[in-house]
């Protein structure tokens, strides 16, 4: 690991400040549960950390009021376990429960959540491989190499890889913002447009711009909240990243769908809204075939390569069985 | 809507105490509220002010009570700073990578995989590990029933199951089998000693929880 020198500011002032004047070769240092394990592989070289653990402004939770309100420091653990969230939003609730360990939920917080890095193998473990994201320019290893992870949404000549998170997920299907603070003062972005496609450059994953730190996520506190869930699939039962993973909340008036929301996680390079799908639910009657039928629109502009094809078949059945649970709940 | 709902984590049973108070008016004085501590030729200043960066730091937290003052390079994890500088050798490390569970201690009564932790990212504040866990007199219930129910072949995963477990207890997450499995999934036994792990962990919870 790269040896580097550590600031821990004691307010976002300052931090801002710390963080400005570090410049490049700067990181921020939440949880650390992506950092700090990326730079023990030589993928993450910073000269100079930010430890933000020490900004108790950051940790609030708020879900009282017309909008929930999470601080970027609050931890996976302690949000996942909010009694409102896991009544009114189960959606969210579960993306957090059902991704990594207690362990690490303890220390991962929600903004280093949304800005965790990708499992591609290829980028992780380094030389020999070329990797477009690792290093710029050299290639990408996964489109003609071991892809049973990656992405059919999203992905361009440059990269495929998997947007690897859950939260994000649950977080676009209900509109979620975040407030950013930099050097500038403060603004707004929608989670959905946090985080890039690769196009030419997958270095640059994120719209952040240097020196803005993510203070806190807000959601519309919605009705279509209850009536939801996070049905994720994995390689083994518990404590894996999603192979197939769907956000679907449906509001129901009179036995027919009047609102409803799908996120897909694990198919794409970024946390990815089925808004086609969406809209073909509304007016329907939910029942195995047509929850399947919806699945299948989700799926149909899939693009698939060598080992990842039967994410198409899984996928449209994850979408059924999502919206099957979400609806028993609406 | 309930005025509990709006409360932040500071306030939580099980939240981080902290010594002292953030609001510190230098950032020497915020530095040292955290257990860390500045070159003596650090400057006052305001609150809003850069904090410095520092090519080794100084860390003090306790470890199963007795308070550790330690020089370290800022790369060191708390898993290296237990076992190699301070010599509890207790706490595992597996895979170094969050992924096996080896090294759970617990940090301010919280469980934490300490391969990904950074020593300095836990100053001040209060760190369990295996051999903090018993006393002199006996060992703690999780301890015994570990040993009652077989859970353990090589034993290598052991400290971290039973960190791990115990925390499964204090946060309410054992109350079934199926529930002891969920949130002990971060801890993997290369051995497959999980049946014993389990009724062991029911076990251990009606006794400590009776
Ligand atoms: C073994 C293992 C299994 C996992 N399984 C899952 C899983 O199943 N599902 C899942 O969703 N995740 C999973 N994760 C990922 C985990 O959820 C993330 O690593 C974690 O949420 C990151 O949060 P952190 O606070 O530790 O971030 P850090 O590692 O501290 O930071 C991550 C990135 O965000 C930046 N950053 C942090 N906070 C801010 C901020 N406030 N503003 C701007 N930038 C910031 C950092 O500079 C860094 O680039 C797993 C991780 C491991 C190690
Ligand atoms: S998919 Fe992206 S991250 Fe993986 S090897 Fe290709 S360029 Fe690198
Ligand atoms: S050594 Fe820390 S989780 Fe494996
Ligand atoms: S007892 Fe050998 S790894 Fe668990």
């Amino acid at each position: 690991m790269q040896s580097f020198s550590y600031a821990r500011p004691a307010s976002l002032d300052s931090a801002i400040a710390t963080f400005a004047e570090g410049g490049e070769g700067t990181r921020l240092l939440a949880g650390g549960t992506t950092l700090y394990d990326l730079m023990k592989l030589d993928v993450e070289r910073p000269e100079r950390i930010v430890d933000i653990n020490g900004l108790a402004e950051l940790s609030t939770i708020d879900t009282s009021g017309d909008e929930l309100v999470f601080g970027a420091l609050a931890r996976m653990s302690d949000v996942a376990a909010d009694p409102r969230l896991a009544d009114e939003f189960p959606a969210l609730s579960e993306a957090l429960w059902k991704a990594a360990s207690q362990q690490l939920r303890n220390m991962a917080s929600l903004g280093g959540n949304l800005l965790q890095q990708t499992r591609c193998a290829y980028f992780r473990h380094g030389e020999p491989f070329a990797c477009n994201k690792r290093s710029p320019g050299s290639g990408c290893s996964a489109i003609e190499g071991l892809n049973r992870g990656h992405a059919l949404f999203g992905g361009s000549d440059a990269c495929i890889a998997t947007y690897p998170g859950d939260f994000a997920v649950a977080l676009i299907a209900f509109d979620a913002e975040v407030d950013v603070a930099g050097p500038d003062g403060e603004r707004t972005i929608p989670v959905s447009d946090l985080h890039r496609q690769p196009g030419d450059n997958p270095e640059a994953e994120t719209v952040l711009m240097p020196g803005e730190i993510i203070i806190r996520i807000r959601v519309p506190a919605d009705a279509v909240g209850r009536g939801s869930t996070y049905h994720k699939i994995r390689d083994r039962e518990s404590y894996a990243f999603a192979v197939v993973s769907a956000a679907a909340a449906v509001r129901l008036e009179a036995g027919v769908v009047a609102d409803a929301r799908l996120a897909l996680g694990g198919v794409a390079t970024v946390p990815w809204r089925a808004r086609e799908a969406e809209h073909s639910l509304i007016g329907t009657a939910l029942t195995a075939e047509t929850a399947r039928a919806v699945g299948e629109i989700a799926f149909a502009d899939a693009v698939t390569r060598e080992h990842n094809a039967f994410k198409v078949e899984l996928g449209a059945n994850v979408v059924r069985d999502a919206l099957l649970i979400a609806s028993g709940r609406a | 809507m309930s005025d509990d709902r709006k409360r932040t984590i500071e306030k939580r049973p099980w939240s981080i105490t902290r010594r002292a108070v953030l609001a510190s008016g230098s950032a020497v004085g915020a530095l040292a509220a955290f257990g860390l501590k500045t070159p003596a030729m650090a400057q006052e200043t305001t609150p809003a002010a850069p904090a410095a960066f520092l090519p080794r730091v100084l860390v003090s937290f306790a470890v199963n009570g007795v308070t550790q003052d330690i020089d370290l390079d800022p790369r060191t994890s708390l898993l290296d700073a237990l076992r190699e500088t301070i010599g509890l050798t207790g706490t595992k490390k597996g895979c170094d990578h969050g992924q096996c569970g080896a090294c759970t201690v617990h940090v301010d009564g919280r469980r934490v995989a300490s391969c990904l932790t950074l020593a300095a990212q836990v100053a001040d504040r209060e760190i369990t590990t295996i051999e903090g866990l018993g006393d002199d007199e006996a060992l703690h219930p999780m301890q015994q029933a570990f040993i009652d129910h077989d859970a353990l072949q090589c034993g290598y995963c052991t400290p971290g199951q039973i960190m791990a477990a115990v925390a499964c207890v204090h946060e309410g997450h054992a109350g079934s089998e199926a529930e002891i499995r969920e949130y002990m999934s971060g801890n993997i036994c290369r051995c497959g000693a999980y049946p014993g792990i389990v009724a062991a962990i029911r076990n251990a919870a009606q006794v400590m929880e009776g």
